[in-house]
């Protein structure tokens, strides 16, 4: 279509803030209690990858994929794609990452020493995902409409990038541009929705870039 | 009886012979005389304000706000309110406008939908859709989204008004958009709508679509009447001067409604809202006295200043 320069932000977002946060609150009270064991689940993802025992390797990736193809049928697919047919297009996108999780998401095990404040943000990230429920209150809305995370996707998108990082797993250009390219979009919408906190996922998306840039190369060979 | 076409009685009842500023039945008995407008092509008339459902109406399986819009319809079809206007660009938008009709009782809608697919072999399967959700027999209006693939979706859509499937015809542009286009279409064309953006800051339609419309005997709906609420609420905290009263405006919104039917080109406008008082405000603003051009040019000129 011609003229598209003649658009703003704004008139792309086909739905109020009210309709998205109500959406989330009726994600959260339809599936309740999951929120509370996805949560869980990423308390114990969290948990392995800093203990680091022996089946971390294997359990981390395979949670979090099943979490990413999760949250693309039971939000993306069902619930969002009501109010937004452009997330139809997304949920296959977010599957994609949960199969690429599968196959791909087995951590080096590597040489933890040396890498302290690298550490530290890393975990800082992580718990910016897990705490994100907190945003709600924080910006004025009330807790039944907060994001969680392995149901909400920007939580899981963030949490996930956090938990790359720390297993420092194989492939991370193939794992990251997914949740990091939602990150940025999700900021976006927000941004258009004039939600107070929309800079938090694309600030996340960012660090966690910074983060796996700077990642301390002190690293021994990957165990096989 | 088909309540969903009570238009067509309005036709044999009212006939061409109404004029433009006619005022006619409320639809109960407690409701407010609502203007009333010809369409020129056809000498129907239709109440001057509608009912917009982009974004407003777009609130998925919600049931609470899936109700909420049902009672915005409800006020609206109780002021006297008839036209309502949607496209399958507005995600839910139409399923939930079909909730609500069914669950008033079928009331008297004008529909006005839109065809909005860039390949024309989509258009009738699209259009079937709509009406699936709407729940409706068929659309009064079938309007050319945006003039998307306007030349194949106009020529399935003047076959379909043969066929008695649509009654009327349209296209659509917003904010400004490929006028230049627009205009041509308008000249060549048969249509008996256009829909455009008017509003008291936003005139350049008063230039050369406004007057084309009226020598071409099209019906024109106006959208953006409060720039998507830009307008209201930059004018929320100004003081509305006290001379509004002389048109019968007794809020911004009335008063910018009351200019936008003033002009004589001008038949519908489609505020959209997700509330009963502003859907409540916005239907009587279509009735009492509207402003002259002495009165439109002084209310241009005092918005201009603020
Ligand atoms: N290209 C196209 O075909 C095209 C493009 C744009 C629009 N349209 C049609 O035109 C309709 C109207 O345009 P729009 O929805 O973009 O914008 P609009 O009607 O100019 O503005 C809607 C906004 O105005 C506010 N509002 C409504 N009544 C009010 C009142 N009495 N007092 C204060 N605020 C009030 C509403 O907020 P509240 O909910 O708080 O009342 C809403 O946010 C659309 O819904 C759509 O059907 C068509």
């Amino acid at each position: 279509m011609s003229e598209w320069w003649g658009y703003r932000l704004s008139d792309f977002l086909l739905f109020s803030p009210r309709a998205y946060w109500r959406l989330l609150e009726l994600h959260n009270e339809a599936l309740w209690p999951l929120p509370l064991l996805t949560l869980a689940a990423g308390l114990l993802a969290g948990g392995l990858a800093l203990l680091r025992p022996k089946a971390a390797s294997r359990v981390i990736p395979l949670l979090l994929a099943v979490l990413w193809a999760w949250v693309a049928w039971s939000f993306f697919w069902n619930r969002y794609a009501t109010i937004n047919w452009a997330a139809i297009y997304v949920a296959p996108i977010f599957a994609l990452q949960a199969m690429l999780l599968f196959v791909l998401g087995g951590p080096r095990q590597v040489d933890p020493d040396g890498r302290g404040w690298w550490r530290a943000i890393v975990v800082t990230l992580l718990a910016v995902a897990l705490l994100y429920p907190l945003l709600a209150p924080l910006s004025g809305r009330p807790w039944s409409q907060a994001e969680i995370f392995g149901m909400a996707p920007d939580p899981t998108a963030t949490g996930t990038l956090a938990l790359l990082l720390l297993t420092r797993a194989r492939w991370c250009v193939l794992l990251f541009p997914i949740p990091v390219l939602w990150c940025l979009a999700s900021g976006i919408t927000l941004g258009a929705m004039d939600a107070s906190l929309a800079w938090v996922p694309p600030f996340a998306a960012l660090a966690a870039c910074a983060l796996a840039i700077a990642q301390p190369r002190k690293a021994a060979r990957p165990r096989v | 009886m088909d309540f969903r076409q009570p238009t067509r009685r309005a036709v044999l009842a009212g006939g061409a012979a109404l004029a433009a500023s006619a005022v006619a039945s409320p639809v109960s008995a407690q409701a407010p005389q609502v203007l009333m407008r010809p369409i020129p092509s056809s000498g129907e008339t239709i109440p001057a304000t509608g009912l917009g459902t982009w974004i407003t109406f777009n609130v998925g399986n919600d049931p609470v706000l899936r109700d909420e819009c049902a009672a915005v319809m409800a006020a609206f079809f109780e002021a006297g309110g008839r036209m309502i206007d949607s496209s399958p660009m507005y995600g839910s938008s139409q399923p939930v406008i079909g909730y609500g009709l069914e669950k008033l009782g079928s009331p008297p809608v004008f529909s006005a939908e839109k065809v909005w697919t860039s390949w024309g072999s989509n258009g009738p399967e699209q259009m079937e859709q709509s009406r699936r959700y709407w729940g409706v027999p068929h659309f009064d209006l079938m309007q050319v989204h945006n003039l998307l693939a306007w030349q194949d979706h106009l020529k399935t859509l003047y076959a379909m008004k043969e066929a008695g499937q649509v009654r009327y015809v349209g296209i659509t542009t917003s904010e400004g958009r490929r006028h230049d286009l627009f205009e041509e279409v308008m000249r060549k064309e048969r249509l008996d709508f256009v829909q455009i953006t008017y509003n008291i800051v936003d005139r350049e339609v008063e230039e050369r679509l406004l007057p084309l419309a009226r020598d071409r005997g099209i019906a024109v709906i106006v959208n953006r009447p409060f720039q998507q609420g830009d307008l209201t609420r930059r004018l929320e905290g100004e003081e509305l001067p006290e001379w509004a009263s002389e048109i019968g405006a007794s809020s911004w919104a009335q008063f910018i409604l009351k200019f936008i039917l003033s002009h004589p080109a001008v038949t519908v406008a489609i505020p959209a809202t997700t509330r009963v008082d502003h859907v409540r405000e916005n239907v009587a603003a279509a009735s009492g006295p509207l402003p002259d051009e002495a009165m439109r040019q002084r209310m241009a000129a005092y918005i201009e200043q603020l």
